[in-house]
């Protein structure tokens, strides 16, 4: 399949939407649904002895909400302190999260076709949090699995 | 379901459980009238009820079991205790019934012709028969019922007449139960007042109250006096008490923001809306509060149960029933009440026979009270039994490797009595029906602790126990201590902390180490520390100068070492997110004032930390030297100057209780380990103290020890040992100096000399250092 031409899968009946964001110069989208909010840097508060993947905790307009860093969570290097994060709030088993991830873009219409499985070449790790993968201009978008990703055991 | 039906359901579950309570005391005083007519009544309404309601089965069940009341009331039948149970099992068949009433909304199809008849026979005067086969029916009914959990949807409020109801339907259906209500609530008035608390008081009814029925009926013709009070479900409380509990956080937010901006116009608005908030969280607090009796009003019936199944003569005492407690932490106690009043009924107290032997009444007690201290509600579990045999737990603690003899042989005899709240401790020999399944005091004391109460207890071996619950009074809001450490912030409730002292190098307070292991001298104590920093992995680096949070948890006090206290905060104690739940040491979080985040320290979880760390100090007492030259010295005062003495020769520190004391022939001895150790001092020491702790440094082996009674350890430091001038003086060896420091040393050959030459000859005192 080619590039997807956007203008088109957004007319048609059976697409999804994702919200597409970027970890470590990886693309990434999630399927719209599933995200409540996208919000700037917030306040963390961190969690000493918590697992790494744990950035902390927000205030959420008075929920407190466990942020999961999603550069750790995919074994990236950590951003340096200048980078700010942003923070996508999912909700996950009734509860709420926030990813962390280093820029948040469009919201894209996709169909299932255009959604490739994974290549068998991919890495192990990531091959288990991903869902698929799309090909755009940018290049390749791996189409997150929340469970998976949640799943910090894994 | 019906309407009528759930309120049915709802009435029913708490009399019924008024019922138990009152056939067990009518059981103990067969002739007051007074508690007959209140039992009779209330079977009489369920059988009405169910009669209107259409309920055949509840109703033949009930029918039969007020014939049997009646003939009691009529005084044609004996009192017996196979009567009682019979009743007994009557309610718990009346029981399983409604909760299935409770579950379908129906009535289960079922046959009930077998204790009917039992009844009919027992109301006809044929006790014998049915007699015999009612025991061995009760505990299966009562399973039954302890399988299916009530759906009490509303809150148990008092069992009023449900034909009251019917009757005032359509005029003011809530005014006449209202009306028992109240009244249950203030027993003491007068009975005019309303009919309903003869029916449900637990205390004694005044027996002016003897004719309650057709007061009953009158007062159901009265409703026009007003609603006093209204059912609300309990859905609709926790919903208001949340939404209370965010209002008081944005309160606190608001609070701050009016604090740091002084003069602006808001400040007196808030100031306003502050108090209307404080007042708002105390009314809303109000309307979940619950009578603890609530908790109780089954226990006289398991109590009774018990006795008859262990053969022991038991008597429940209680009082403070009307003392008030939110409803959730009532829920969270109720099951760690009823275990240890088990407790109690099975290990605490003796048999009858046993009892006499030791020259107490046959009669055993067991005393419930509860009442309120401070922000919080004190419940005691007292009883007049065995109380905890210290040598049977130690041979426990030993035979599940949950303490060495080594360690044993320095506790005092309330620190091993302590030991049956450890996990994996149980001292029942045999596992009775009653309890002694492998869950413990141990449960008992997480499950208090999780709702951040706390446990602590006395008993004398062979004369009684008394266990002291102390619970906060809601778990909604509890008020923390908001510490710093390094750079993170964290909340410890403010029910663990004793105290807080500050510590630095110059001041009284001064941390210092143990091997490693960070301590804190504390008024003739010595406080194990944990370092918050380094416990939590932010830093490496031991605090040696901050605040010491004296914390207490498990009868065993700690200190929290933090960089300093930021504020005292009311917080609304969040759960966990599922991520972090498995972290150690946090209980919650919450979010503060000025809006951000902050965790909430598990205490139970620190101490826990620490027993990892207490036991390096104990293996590291006789940890000998390890490279050629350098040794581990330890250095302590006792008279002037420092003293100092090589770490392998010190068999043990001890901290002994030194009003266990004792001389013979005039030396000052003490117990140790099925030994008497003699104590001995250094000249110009503080010498023997004759009351609180006091460090003993022992010397020797098991066969032949010596102890150095001395004022303080300074340190353990590692340096090389070299006696630079001899000493002449008794028990020194000479002088040098370690760690930079001039120091005597000391010569443990002397004092163990002594020790065994004192076996010999009995000298008299030796005062080691003058002796020469």
């Amino acid at each position: 399949m080619n590039v997807v031409d956007l203008a088109t899968v957004r007319n048609t009946a059976s697409s999804t939407d994702y919200v597409t964001f970027t970890v470590g110069g990886q693309h990434f989208g999630l399927t719209a649904i599933d995200v409540r909010d996208v919000l700037k840097t917030q306040a963390l508060t961190r969690v000493p002895m918590a697992q790494r993947e744990i950035a902390g905790l927000i205030n959420l307009r008075g929920h407190i909400v466990t942020a999961v860093d999603l550069r750790r969570r995919f074994g990236l290097p950590d951003r340096t302190s200048e980078e700010r994060p942003m923070s996508i709030v999912i909700e996950h088993k009734g509860e709420q999260f926030c990813l962390l991830a280093d820029s948040v873009g469009d919201v894209l219409a996709l169909s299932a076709n255009d959604v490739e499985p994974n290549p068998t070449s991919m890495d192990d790790a990531w091959r288990s949090i991903s869902k698929g993968v799309v090909r755009r201009e940018q290049g390749l978008m791996i189409m997150l699995d929340i469970a998976t990703t949640m799943n910090l055991a894994a | 379901m019906d309407d009528l039906i759930s309120e049915f359901v709802t009435e029913c579950t708490e009399s019924l459980g008024l019922l138990d309570q009152e056939m067990v005391r009518f059981e103990q005083n067969p002739n007051d009238a007074g508690i007959l007519s209140n039992i009779f009544r209330v079977m009489h309404t369920i059988k009405g009820t169910c009669g209107f309601l259409g309920l055949g089965r509840l109703e033949k069940v009930a029918h039969a079991g007020e014939d049997v009341l009646g003939k009691f009331r009529d005084g044609a039948l004996p009192v017996t205790s196979e009567a009682v149970s019979l009743i007994l099992e009557c309610l718990d068949r009346i029981r399983t019934l409604i909760e299935a009433l409770a579950e379908t909304g129906n009535e289960p199809a079922g046959d009930d012709s077998a204790i009917i008849s039992q009844l009919r026979a027992m109301a006809e005067g044929k006790a014998p028969a049915p007699a015999a086969a009612a025991p061995a029916a009760a505990p299966a009914a009562a399973a039954t019922a302890a399988t299916t959990t009530a759906t009490d949807g509303g809150f148990p409020v008092a069992a009023e007449l449900l034909e009251e109801c019917a009757a005032a339907e359509g005029d003011f259906p809530v005014a006449a139960e209202l009306l028992a209500e109240v009244a249950a609530a203030e027993q003491t008035a007068p009975a005019a007042a309303a009919p309903a608390p003869a029916a449900v008081a637990a205390t004694p009814a005044p027996a002016a109250k003897a004719p309650p029925q057709t007061e009953a009926r009158a007062e159901s013709n009265g409703p026009g006096q007003g609603a006093q009070s209204i059912r609300v479900t309990v859905d609709v409380l926790e919903n208001l008490m949340t939404l209370v509990s965010e209002m008081v956080l944005t309160r606190n937010q608001l609070l701050q923001l009016a604090r740091a901006n002084e003069g602006s116009p808001f400040v007196e608005s808030v100031q306003r809306l502050s108090r209307v908030t404080s007042e708002l969280q105390e009314g809303v607090m109000k309307t979940r509060m619950q009578p603890i009796g609530n908790a109780w009003n089954k226990l006289p019936r398991i109590v009774r149960d018990l006795a008859n199944e262990l053969g022991k003569k038991i008597d429940l005492v209680m009082s403070g029933e009307e003392t008030e407690l939110d409803r959730q932490v009532l829920e969270l106690i109720k099951d760690p009440l009823t275990h240890m009043v088990r407790n109690s009924a099975d290990h605490g107290l003796e048999r009858p026979a046993d009892r006499t032997a030791a020259g107490k009444g046959d009669v055993g007690t067991i005393k419930l009270s509860a009442f309120h201290e401070g922000g919080h509600i004190i419940i005691e579990i007292a009883d007049d039994g065995r109380g905890l045999n210290a040598e049977k737990i130690k041979a426990k603690i030993l035979e599940k490797g949950l303490a060495t003899p080594d360690e044993l042989s320095r506790m005092s005899e309330a620190d091993i009595q302590a030991f049956i709240m450890k996990p994996g401790f149980s001292t029942a020999e045999k596992i009775t029906n009653v309890s002694g399944r492998g869950v413990g005091m141990d449960v008992v004391r997480s499950n208090i602790e999780k709702i951040g109460g706390t446990i602590q207890f006395v008993s004398t071996y062979g004369k009684d126990s008394t266990f002291t619950i102390k619970i906060p009074l809601t778990l909604a809001i509890v008020s923390a201590l908001i510490v710093k450490s390094r750079n993170d912030r964290f909340a410890i409730p403010q029910i663990a902390v004793q105290e807080v002292v500050r510590a630095s190098a110059r001041s009284e307070y001064r941390i210092e180490t143990l091997k490693g292991a960070p301590v804190l001298r504390l008024r003739n104590r010595l406080l194990p520390l944990v370092d918050l920093a380094s416990t939590l992995t932010v830093s490496d680096t031991p605090m040696n100068e901050g605040y010491v949070v004296v914390c207490k948890q498990g009868g065993s006090l700690f200190g929290v070492v933090v960089d300093s206290i930021s504020d005292a905060e009311e917080i609304v104690v969040k759960p966990l997110s599922s991520l972090i739940k498995n972290t150690p040491f946090y209980s919650g979080n919450t979010i503060l004032g000025d809006g951000s985040v902050i965790l909430i320290l598990d205490t139970n979880g620190l101490a826990s930390r620490l027993g990892a760390g207490v036991k390096t100090v104990e293996t590291a007492n006789v940890v000998s030297e390890t490279r050629k030259d350098v040794r581990n010295i330890l250095l302590f005062k006792a008279g002037q100057g420092l003293k100092a003495v090589p770490l392998s020769e010190v068999h043990r520190i001890e901290h002994f209780d030194m009003t266990k004391v004792e001389y013979v022939q005039g030396q000052a001895t003490i117990q140790y380990r099925g030994r008497l150790l003699n104590l001995a001092t250094l000249a110009g020491s503080e010498g023997i103290r004759t009351q609180g702790h006091q460090t003993v440094l022992v010397f020797g082996s098991d066969e032949n020890q010596a102890g150095l009674a001395i004022d303080t350890i300074v340190d353990i430091i590692e340096d090389e040992l070299v006696v630079a001038r001899k000493s002449t003086a008794a028990g020194l060896l000479g002088s040098g100096i370690v760690g930079g420091k001039a120091v005597d040393f000391i010569h443990t050959p002397y004092f163990l000399a002594e020790a065994a030459t004192h076996i010999e000859t009995s000298s008299n005192t030796i005062a080691f250092g003058e002796a020469a």
